[in-house]
């Protein structure tokens, strides 16, 4: 009450006739409705006014709180404030009640209109919900009415309704009694028509009533005339079947019928395999008249192209329509399906090796490849197919005996065209000999035997690497990858080949000892200077070619390159041992026939240096042209400039004294035996025979070494008689002359030739030597 | 060479009108070495071959030079008593006096020049004596205490060129009735009865053939030797290959001999100046290590045979001798002592060698 008086006077100074009451009180309780629902909304008030957050909201002092009381607030007020901000205060609150009293009648004034039509709305929507609650109630004694109407109705039907049921029911029945009735017709007019599938559907459908009702008799007369017909039906499908030609889908349908007809199984599958086997076999037939004898075969790849898509292509039908059909005959059937495959694929195989062998001959390996790509490819199919009938393993070993059969074919083929080479080089250095003295040119027919086994071997290499190109089907099996290319490849045909290359050249050493054998010796050393080639640089060059285009892997053991140029390097000793040995033994020969034909006793004075001596000396120096074709010079042993000037010390008189004195004391032989002791101790032995470098020094040293070792031994089988023993002096001193500068160490040729003259000496009764001056002089002379 | 004591040896290259024949005693108890010189004044001696029936008889070819010519011919000839009983009572005397042999007879080659080689029956009474000259075989007969031989029959090599027989052996086998020879390269089996070829070698060496020797204890086996440097073994009943072929010496091999008792020990030389004992066990008489049927009689047996052929003797060279400095014409073994063997070579350096002892008592036990 105080605080209505209290703020009696502003309010009452308002203009307006509401009551002040209701118009003080109305926005505190929108005021306290709003804090309500913001609590409800948990929005606390502070914040939704944007007021400080100090206030309690519980305060009965805050104007605006929702537990506001005008006691407390007044009281507060009045105790708290001086007079005169109580008295700002009033005119503060007078002026915010005046603001908010204006706001109210602006709300007021704005949303009366529209209070005013919501309440026309109102009072119409009242009048039309009474229209429709009459029309309502029409409705359902309406409906009520209808429902009744119905009851009847259907009352009345009822019966009526049953009957037709009824009817129905028996009209289907007879309609089926109809089909079966009519059943033997249809059946027998779908023969006739040839319309075997329809037959044999109504056959299917028919079944199983007649088994049902076969006791009436009736049913037992349409079943019997059924059974003779379905007999004959499956005897025609049988016929047709039989007949075959009409291709293998149909048969497969055929036999789909058969089967459906309900036929033994067992007795078609047979049937339908002995029917493929017959078309197959024709298949076979045909290709085995391409391959036969008198017709020129076609090319293999012609070949394998029919067989893929004649018999593989029909095998492979087979095999599908077989395991479509015959699905149901389980492990059996596909293992009866897997034997058939197996027999006719090893037929068709053999057909097929048949025809590669005669492809073996020769020809092309890439035609060959492409065939065998084709071949396999083609039995990949059936190869899924036929797991069981390893039909593709088949056809893989098939591949790999080709491919192993080729190489086999190449190294033949490599073998031949060195045989080829070496004959060509035969007729080489046969040729100009005849022709003149012009030297053969050694060192280009090396080169050419040389880059033409080179290009044989890539040559092959290639062909052979053909197998192993990435688009042939059969590359990535292990046998290509692996065994193919390091067995196969590296160790067959190349190692193979460089070792048969060996071998023929060394069987050339070999060769039963006719005199100088038939190989020209030219040839050995012309094979010796290869086989040096190959060990020092084209070895290695071959075989990192294969390792490369083959990428040989090292599961396998193989032949290093050591052992092989070891290989070769022996074989290049061994043939120019056999040069030496062949070139020496021609030169002694000619010796040898010097000295045991000529009467060394009653000859004459020598005058002149014996023909066969100059002979020696050019035979040698053209030995020496040859060999310096293919060979290095080699080191010689460091000697005085000038040695040809050297006089034989063997006519040192004492020595002469020494070993030709004829006594029979016991002490002068001991002098003998001491002296020549004494001078060989200090020299080294000789081996005549012995290996030699690969250098022209050292084959010439052998040579000459052979030649003076077999004139010594001759030379003491002979008597001499005193102008023998000249001549010999004479004969030696000009090969000391001329021999001297081919050999390693000269002192060599020093040592034979004192030997031989010391020895020719010795078996002179009456020694009286030449003077070394005359010697001289005939040597120069002649 | 010589029957039941020592060793002789052809010293073929002497350069004297006038050889001499050096007989040389060794005693093995006492190593000593005796020497005796016998004059052999007909010429230069190029063979000699000692009678099997009387060891005071031998046969050789020599040279004769006259008018300038040089005559190779063959004499049986009788050594004196003293050196015949083998005594060596007197060395010193023996050596300085040269004693002469005597003359028994010639072998008349007035028809038939340049006698190679004499060979006598090996088995027989020392009657029948082979010569080989130029292309002819002459057989003898020798009567009279050998005062006096009779051609008894010959056979010669047809052919082209100069044939010639460079060396012969009588085979001991089939009682003394084949002879095999050597000409050039080919190796020829003679029957003595007939005259007639048995068989030939073609090419047997690749170059001349120096000598053979026949197996004494296999009938059909033969060893050649030639100037290919290589020594062949052979059986006759197949000529087209060799039974082995060794290949050790470095020039002409000029000898080759079988032991006379155990065939796998064969000796050659060559003017490569070596001498080789080899042990030829694979293709000798003697059967190495014992036979498989023996093995399963007990175990002890079994245990013995097991040692044996873990050691079976490969065939290989035995020993090589490099004593001589030149080049080595002539080895043989004693034929008293089946271990020892001499060689000669061309300075006159007599090596008389012994069968290693670990060898020697292989092959005995």
């Amino acid at each position: 009450m105080a605080a209505a008086a209290a703020a009696g006077p502003s309010p009452g100074s308002r203009p307006g006739d509401s009551p002040e009451g209701p118009e003080g009180e109305a926005p505190e309780r929108r005021r306290k409705a709003h804090g309500m629902l913001k609590l409800y909304y948990g929005l606390s008030e502070g914040e939704a006014a944007g007021r400080p957050a100090g206030p309690d909201p519980l305060d009965p002092t805050d104007l605006n709180g929702a537990h506001f009381d005008p006691e407390v607030y007044l009281d507060k007020l009045r105790r708290e404030c001086p007079l005169a901000q109580l008295m700002d205060s009033e005119t503060d609150m007078v002026r915010q009640i005046r603001a908010l009293d204006s706001d109210m009648q602006t709300l007021v004034y704005e949303n009366y209109n529209k209070f005013i039509s919501a309440t026309d709305t109102i009072r119409k929507m009242k009048n039309d919900f009474r229209k429709m609650e009459d029309e309502m109630d029409r409705l359902a004694t309406n409906m009520a009415v209808i429902t009744d109407f119905s009851a009847r109705i259907s009352a009345t039907l009822q019966d009526r309704h049953e009957r037709i049921t009824k009817l129905a029911g028996v009209h289907a029945l007879l309609r089926k009694l109809q089909f079966l009735f009519e059943l033997p017709s249809r059946l027998t007019k779908c023969v006739e028509l040839g319309a075997y599938g329809q037959a044999v559907r109504y056959q299917g459908r028919a079944q199983a009533v007649l088994q049902q009702y076969q006791h009436l008799p009736s049913f037992r007369a349409i079943q019997d005339d059924c059974q003779v017909i379905t007999a004959r039906l499956a005897q025609q499908l049988r016929q047709r079947f039989r007949e075959g030609g009409s291709g293998a889908p149909e048969q497969a349908e055929c036999v789909e019928l058969l089967l459906a007809l309900g036929e033994p199984a067992e007795e078609l599958c047979e049937e339908f395999l002995a029917h493929a086997r017959g078309r197959l076999e024709e298949e076979l037939r045909s290709l085995e008249a391409e391959l036969g004898p008198s017709p020129p075969a076609p090319d293999v790849l012609e070949f394998t192209d029919h067989g893929g898509s004649g018999f593989v292509g029909g095998l492979c039908q087979v095999a599908a329509a077989y395991q479509e059909l015959f699905a149901a005959q389980g492990p059996a059937g596909a293992e009866r399906l897997a034997a058939f495959a197996r027999e006719l694929g090893s037929r068709y195989f053999a057909l097929v090796e048949r025809r590669l062998a005669q492809e073996q001959g020769g020809g092309d390996n890439s035609l060959l490849v492409r065939a065998l790509d084709r071949f396999h490819r083609r039995l990949r199919a059936p190869g899924a197919l036929l797991a069981a009938a390893g039909l593709s393993e088949a056809a893989t070993e098939i591949v790999e005996r080709v491919a192993r059969e080729r190489l086999g074919h190449h190294l033949q083929g490599l073998r031949a065209a060195f045989l080829g080479c070496l004959t060509d080089v035969r007729q080489a250095l046969a040729a100009p000999r005849v022709a003149g003295k012009e030297g053969p040119g050694l060192a280009e027919l090396l080169a050419n035997v040389a880059s033409s086994i080179l290009s044989h071997i890539k040559a092959s290499l290639a062909a052979v690497h053909l197998f192993t190109a990435k688009e042939v089907s059969f590359s990535n099996k292990p046998y290509f990858r692996g065994e193919f290319c390091s067995q196969g490849v590296r160790e067959g045909l190349i190692v193979g080949f460089i070792r048969s290359m060996c071998q023929t050249a060394q069987s050339f050493c070999d060769s039963p000892g006719e005199k100088g054998g038939a190989t020209p010796p030219a040839l050995l050393l012309l094979l010796s200077r290869l086989c040096l080639d190959y060990e020092t640089a084209t070895i290695s060059y071959i075989l990192t070619l294969t390792d490369e285009q083959f990428l040989v892997q090292d599961q396998f053991p193989v032949t290093p390159v050591s052992t092989l140029c070891a290989e070769a390097r022996e074989t290049a000793r061994r043939l120019l041992t056999h040069y030496v040995k062949v070139q020496g033994l021609v030169i002694s020969q000619m010796l040898r026939k010097s000295v045991e034909t000529r009467d060394w006793l009653s000859t004459l004075e020598p005058r002149n240096v014996r023909a066969v001596m100059k002979r020696v000396v050019e035979d040698t120096t053209a030995i020496d042209v040859q060999v310096g074709l293919l060979y290095e010079e080699g080191v010689r042993k460091a000697q005085s400039s000038d040695s040809s000037k050297r006089t034989f010390s063997v006519y040192s008189s004492s020595r002469q004294q020494g070993r030709y004195a004829p006594s029979y004391t016991p002490s002068a032989p001991m002098d003998t035996n001491l002296l020549s002791n004494i001078q060989k101790l200090f020299s080294e032995r000789i081996d005549v025979f012995s290996p030699v470098e690969f250098n022209k020094v050292s084959v010439l040293t052998g040579i000459i070494k052979i030649s003076l070792k077999t004139l010594l031994e001759c030379v003491r089988l002979r008597t001499f008689g005193r102008f023998g023993l000249q001549q010999v002096q004479v004969d030696c001193h000009f090969l000391q002359l001329y021999l001297w500068r081919f050999v390693a160490d000269e002192e060599l040729v020093h040592l034979l030739l004192d030997e031989v003259v010391a020895s020719a000496a010795l078996r002179c009764p009456d020694p009286v030597p030449m003077e070394p001056s005359v010697v001289e002089v005939i040597c120069e002379r002649g | 060479m010589w029957p039941h004591r020592g060793i002789s040896l052809q010293a073929p290259i002497l350069p004297e009108k006038e050889g001499e024949i050096h007989i040389i005693d060794f005693d093995d108890e006492n190593n000593i070495i005796n020497k005796n010189v016998l004059l052999h004044q007909a010429g230069e001696i190029w063979h000699i071959s000692a009678s099997p029936a009387d060891r005071g008889v031998l046969a050789t070819c020599y040279n004769r030079t006259s008018d300038s010519k040089v005559l190779t011919c063959a004499a049986v000839w009788r050594m004196p008593k003293e050196l015949e009983s083998g005594s060596h009572e007197s060395p010193d005397d023996s050596s300085s006096t040269a004693q002469t042999l005597e003359l028994l007879c010639h072998l008349d080659n007035t028809a038939h020049s340049n006698m190679a080689c004499v060979v006598w029956e090996p088995m027989g009474d020392g009657k029948k004596i082979i010569s080989l000259a130029d292309n002819h075989i002459l057989l003898w007969d020798l009567q009279e205490s050998s005062s006096q031989a009779v051609l008894a029959s010959s056979a010669s090599l047809g052919g082209k060129g100069q044939l010639k027989f460079t060396s012969g052996r009588w085979s001991p086998h089939h009682n003394c009735t084949q002879v095999a020879t050597a000409n050039d390269t080919t190796l020829r089996g003679w029957d003595t009865r007939s005259m007639s070829q048995i068989y030939c070698i073609e090419n047997a060496h690749g170059q001349l053939v120096r000598d053979l020797d026949f197996n004494p204890n296999k009938q059909y086996y033969l060893a050649s030797c030639g100037d290919d440097c290589k020594v062949k073994f052979w059986d006759t009943r197949n000529v087209t290959e060799p039974v082995k072929t060794l290949e050790e010496h470095s020039h002409w091999v000029w000898n080759v001999r079988y032991n006379h008792s155990h065939d796998q020990l064969v000796l050659t030389g060559s003017s490569d100046s070596r001498v080789i004992l080899s042990n030829m066990v694979s293709i000798s008489s003697e059967p190495f290590g014992h036979l498989v049927d023996d093995d399963d009689i007990s175990d002890q047996e079994d245990h013995r045979s097991e040692e044996k052929s873990k050691e079976p003797l490969q065939d290989n060279v035995i020993a090589t001798y490099e004593e001589h400095e030149d080049s080595v014409y002539a080895v043989d073994w004693s034929s008293a002592d089946p271990w020892l063997f001499a060689s000669l070579s061309y300075d006159g350096r007599l090596v008389i060698n012994r069968v290693p002892r670990a060898l020697k008592y292989h092959i005995l036990l």
